[in-house]
């Protein structure tokens, strides 16, 4: 069934006219090293089929057992959420037939959510928004499946599938937020910074690796929107394939433009899930159903209650890291940064690079300027992302170190970079390779000076003379001579020195 | 579980299940029925249904639900690695196999 | 030591003279793997007879025994499983077409519990097709029939292990037990079956049919045999999260106590009466007052959400059932239907389905369907749940007052084959008595009691006990049957017109 796409709204038409209300389902992949149910390998590329057994294939007679590191990740989770815990919940089993599911049914949690009502702040343009979290419940993860016979390796026009059960079974965590209504014209953008965050922060807990490129985060996005001032909310759509942050922001940014022209020529916005094109930032429907899911949830027979006891759970509790949020502020009381200045660091991708830049020796301003200045501009040469640069935080701090002992000034301090930059070694191999230390020895930088001096009598002349000021002059002239070497506070001494003698 | 499941408990008592209600049933549960099953089934299960809806004449108002004899919790396994079955021993009875994968008819619905 | 002589011996029996030496375990299983050759063709209780795995294993335990190495107390005897414990050298049917010749991966803890034991599987049970009947009429693959009269149903689920024990086909069976489908079989068949507190055995490579009602249990024609095989596959399993972790109640310390003066039993109201078979009453009134007589005092006792059980579970189990029986979909193993490269994977899996379950499979799955359902699970599944606490609090509370409560097993005798077939609910009414302990979980046993006057066909008498208190089962089940052996002057079966001697199936 093709859609018929209705007139295009421009964004800010849309904005103009209608509030937005976003939700966002997020689905973790949690990193530890067997699955939720059973002791096979979560090993992200493994051989098809090769880390599978009775359990997690849904052999007939197999059972499963809860992974207990799984269960300590999902509290973690949700303390650093601001969640609730319960005291008391079960799994239950969600049914529905699909052949990547080796039970026919999967088994999740409903109405009881290990962990409930918490909240994530994000910041977005010096405004913060609370995200309400409506809970963080367990579950796990289906197999995978290859669309054989189709042109774009998609299901539509597939001929048959295969199937491989190696994803099945791996612990997922799934974190729903509250709707989110307020954020009007920055809701795309406010959706991509609490997917960006809640990512930061899984990645401080150490719970997943959480990269979306390898899907061990996965973003389902909600969107509506209704008529400024209406009081009322929209129906929403649910928006699926979203496989990355920049997705995320456009998905939403759609949504909105498409529900406006939809509502604009007097129709009803379809509450259905949609699939997101990276290719063209677009949304289609999906294929529409005669009726809604009805899941028909009971509570898992072969499970057991969870009951975390008060004590395990302030042990996790305590054995929480510094979340990012804190870790950012902290950085930025210790530096004595503005919060402009904050943000440049954030939005550069610079942050941790400075962070480990003074952590490796460098003083705040100087790991700034290098990382912000010369090595923003080399990876802006090459299109490359900051982090992508083939320079480490310590010989950034190296060489910042060299700077402030005299060792280099800040033009062969550049020379190093370039030298580090293009693989020729650390910031000491390459200055002892290319003799680019500063020369501070008197010997050596006499001699250039009293050439430079026989070179240019009229400027000597001035400098007796008492003009200091043109001592300049032979400076260049000897900074050129030790090709740009000379420890330039040093050579003014020595030539100021050397001029004052008679004769 | 299935607080906000509610619906009007005295009238399904009395509801008899009719043929479309058992084709319904057959969809959901992936049962390609027959015309004359149909018809046999829905008689049947009218009858099935009648019965078990006594369970209602029960007043259970505050009984909790019991699903194990003994109240266990909080049954675990560690993080550890255990054998698994091996490519082959996995896809050894697929009705169909392909590099290395279990090969299933095409899908229709997007999941 | 002739081959009937070896198929007529109890376990016990048969585990002392292996360990002895006055016979080997090949000889042993010899003699029985001969008894099934002659008579199984008209009792078809085993789906799959594996002679070779058999006489290995036996030649193993011959081994060990002359290595001088110590042998378990069932070392060397024989057994069949019912035809869902997984079994990685022979099929695993289920008794349905949907898993014919599925040869599963993986050996079921329990399983693996009886190989270490020494004991020595002879084969697969038929059984109703995912444990869902009370007549083994259900199997795919034609019905057993009943040693004592081959025109009747051996009872079900476990009809294929009950039939094979009461033939003198092997001395031990294991069954499981969700509605009764244990001690139901035992009672129409004349033998002593056992459904133990749930959790109390590994449900790990079990197939599911309702994941919080089946229990594994023992079939044998003795209360010390059933008590030996109880504690040998019983106990812990990490694999099971519904296991129980506590020691194995001391069952065969109580099948040689014996003893039940002082003891308090309670005669349960709600479970006679009307619809209950005269000669049924009849022999159960008559083991009470043999109880009575054996010094133990009898009360009656009211269990009055008793009479709701049986719609409870008709909800619980489909329901249970429906999502455990989704996986059977043609996509991974056994059965597949219509794959002719048109059709779509939901079209497969249907027709797969259609063509691979038989109807009761296919009603109790609908029914689970249905009471699951969005608008339907408060009123059907929410309640059944409520139902059975109240009927566990029934349990409780007549426990204050007695140590174990009696009733018959079933209403009826052994009925004629195709007699419930097309009846449901006629057939469903085999599990009135039973079901209540399969809802609480608390430990109940099936012992025969003697014979209708009316058709000569035997009698069951349950006893049920408190959750984990399985051994008061076996001390008043080894009470009654001595007394009741003693009376009689000779055991049960000889009685069995059917059961005759080398060849013939039945009697002596």
């Amino acid at each position: 069934m093709t859609e018929v796409a209705p007139a295009l709204v421009s964004y800010d038409e849309a904005i103009s006219r209608y509030e937005p209300v976003i939700g966002l389902e997020t689905h973790v992949e949690l990193g530890t090293v067997t699955k939720m149910f059973c002791g096979c390998s979560t090993v992200f590329g493994a051989e098809p089929n090769s880390a599978v057994c009775p359990v997690c294939l849904g052999l007939p007679g197999s059972l499963p057992v809860a992974n207990r590191t799984a269960i300590e990740y999902t509290i973690r989770i949700g303390l650093a959420l601001n969640c609730s815990i319960a005291s008391w919940c079960r799994f239950a089993r969600k049914n529905y037939f699909y052949p990547d599911m080796p039970k026919d049914f999967q088994i999740s949690q409903y109405d009881e959510p290990l962990c409930t009502d918490g909240w994530l702040d994000v910041t977005v343009d010096e405004t913060v928004v609370r995200v309400g979290i409506e809970r963080v419940h367990l579950e796990e993860d289906t197999g995978k499946s290859l669309h054989i016979g189709g042109a774009t390796g998609r299901i539509h026009g597939a001929d048959y599938s295969l199937v491989d059960y190696n994803r099945a079974g791996i612990p997922l965590v799934e974190v729903v937020t509250k709707p989110v209504p307020g954020t009007g014209a920055l809701a795309p953008v406010v959706a991509r910074a609490y997917v960006t965050e809640l990512r930061d922060l899984l990645r401080s807990l150490g719970v997943s690796d959480v990269r979306m490129e390898e899907g061990s985060l996965r973003c389902d996005v909600n969107t509506s929107i209704a008529p400024r001032g209406s009081g009322t909310w929209g129906t929403r759509t649910e928006t699926k394939n979203v496989n990355s942050l920049r997705s995320v922001e456009r998905a939403v940014r759609f949504e909105i433009e498409r529900q406006a022209g939809v509502l604009d020529t007097g129709g009803r916005v379809v509450q259905e899930t949609r699939h997101f094109h990276e290719e063209t930032g677009t949304t289609t429907a999906g294929r529409s159903k005669e009726e809604a899911q009805d899941y028909r949830y009971f509570p898992e027979p072969d499970l057991v209650p969870v009951a975390p006891s008060a004590e395990w759970v302030e042990q996790i509790r305590a054995s929480l890291p510094e979340f990012p949020a804190a870790r950012r502020a902290r950085l930025q009381r210790e530096w004595g940064l503005s919060d402009l200045d904050m943000a440049a660091l954030r939005n550069a991708g610079a942050l941790d690079l400075v962070a480990e830049t003074v952590a490796a020796g460098a003083s705040p301003e100087q790991a700034r300027n290098w990382w912000l200045g010369e090595l923003a501009r080399r990876a802006n040469e090459t299109g490359a992302d900051l982090a992508a640069l083939p320079v480490t935080p310590a010989q950034v701090a190296r060489v910042s170190e060299l700077v402030a002992s005299g060792a280099l000034n800040s033009k062969l301090a550049r020379q190093v970079l370039d030298g580090v930059l293009a693989g020729e070694g650390s910031p000491d191999e390459i200055v002892a390779a290319r003799g680019l230390a500063v020369v501070s020895d008197d010997g050596a930088l006499l001699a250039a000076i009293d050439q430079a001096i026989a070179a240019n009598p009229e400027v000597a002349d001035t400098i007796r003379s008492g003009k200091t000021a043109a001592a300049g002059v032979l400076i260049g002239v000897v900074m050129k001579a030790t090709r740009g070497q000379a420890d330039a506070t040093r050579a003014r001494e020595l030539i100021l020195q050397r001029l004052a003698e008679p004769g | 579980m299935g607080s906000d499941r509610g619906c009007a408990v005295d009238s399904l008592a009395s509801m008899p299940i009719t043929r479309d209600e058992v084709a319904h049933l057959a969809r959901l549960a992936r049962l390609a029925l027959s015309e004359q099953e149909l018809d046999h089934f829905a008689g049947q299960l009218d009858v099935i249904i009648s019965s078990v809806a006594r369970v209602q004449e029960v007043a259970a108002e505050g009984i909790p639900p019991t699903t194990h004899a003994l109240p266990i919790s909080n049954v675990y396994r560690d993080d550890v690695l255990t054998d698994c079955l091996g490519t082959r021993a996995a896809l050894d009875q697929a009705p169909a196999a392909e590099q290395d994968r279990f090969r299933v008819p095409r899908i229709l619905d997007e999941d | 030591m002739a081959a009937t002589e070896l198929t007529r011996m109890t376990a016990a029996e048969l585990a002392a003279k292996i360990a002895s030496g006055e016979t080997s375990a090949v000889d042993v299983t010899r003699a029985h793997l001969d008894r099934i050759a002659a008579v199984d063709s008209k009792v078809h209780a085993f789906l799959h007879v594996a002679p070779e795995a058999a006489l290995a294993a036996a030649g193993a335990v011959d081994a060990r025994r002359a290595a001088g190495e110590p042998l378990g107390p069932l070392a060397g005897v024989p057994l069949v499983l019912k035809d869902l414990f997984t079994t990685t050298d022979m099929p695993t049917t289920c008794g349905s077409r949907i898993l014919e010749g599925w040869r599963p991966p993986y050996d079921a803890t329990i399983t693996t519990r009886l190989r270490r034991a020494g004991i020595v599987i002879l084969g697969k049970a038929n059984m109703d097709e995912f444990a869902m009947g009370s007549s083994t009429e259900n199997s795919a693959f034609g019905p057993s029939h009943n040693p004592w009269d081959l025109s009747r149903v051996p009872g079900g689920s476990s009809g294929g292990s009950s039939a094979a024990v009461t033939a003198f086909e092997v001395p031990l069976g294991l069954g499981t037990d969700t509605g009764g489908s244990i001690r139901q079989p035992a009672a129409v068949c004349g033998i002593v079956g056992t459904k133990p507190t749930y959790g109390g055995s590994s449900r790990y490579g079990v197939v599911a049919f309702a994941s919080s009602l089946d229990t594994p249990g023992p079939l044998a024609r003795n209360v010390l045999d059933a008590a030996l095989l109880h504690e040998v596959m019983s106990g812990h399993d990490p694999c099971d999260s519904t296991s129980i972790d506590a020691p194995v109640p001391p069952v065969v310390a109580a099948a040689r106590q014996a003893d039940v003066s002082g003891l308090r039993v309670g005669v349960v109201t709600e479970l006679g009466g009307e619809g209950y078979q005269p000669g049924v009453l009849g022999r159960f009134t008559e083991a009470v007052e043999l109880l009575e007589s054996l010094g133990a005092k009898v009360t009656e006792v009211s269990c009055p959400h008793f009479t709701y059980a049986l719609p409870a579970y008709y909800l619980i189990a489909p329901s249970e059932c429906s999502s455990n029986l989704a996986r059977y979909d043609g996509m991974r193993y056994g059965l597949r239907v219509g794959d002719d490269g048109t059709r779509s994977a939901e079209e497969v899996m249907s027709l797969t389905r259609d063509a691979g379950f038989g109807a009761e499979v296919k009603r109790r799955i609908m029914l689970g369907t249905y009471a699951l359902s969005s608008g339907y699970y408060d009123a059907y599944y929410g309640k059944a749940q409520q139902v059975r606490t109240l009927i566990a609090r029934d349990f409780d509370a007549a426990f204050e007052q007695v140590d174990v409560l009696v009733s018959p097993t079933t209403p009826t005798t052994a009925f004629p084959i195709g007699e419930r077939a097309d009846d449901p609910m006629a057939m469903y009414l085999a599990d009135l008595c039973t079901i209540p302990s399969d809802l609480a979980g608390n430990a109940a046993i099936s012992v025969p009691c003697g014979l209708a006057p009316e058709d000569g066909l035997p009698v069951g008498l349950q006893i049920m006990a408190p959750v984990l208190a399985d051994d008061r089962l076996y001390r008043v089940g080894a009470a009654v049957e001595a007394a009741l052996d003693q009376r009689r002057g000779h055991p049960l079966l000889d009685d069995a017109k059917g059961l005759k001697g080398e060849g013939e199936v039945g009697g002596k």
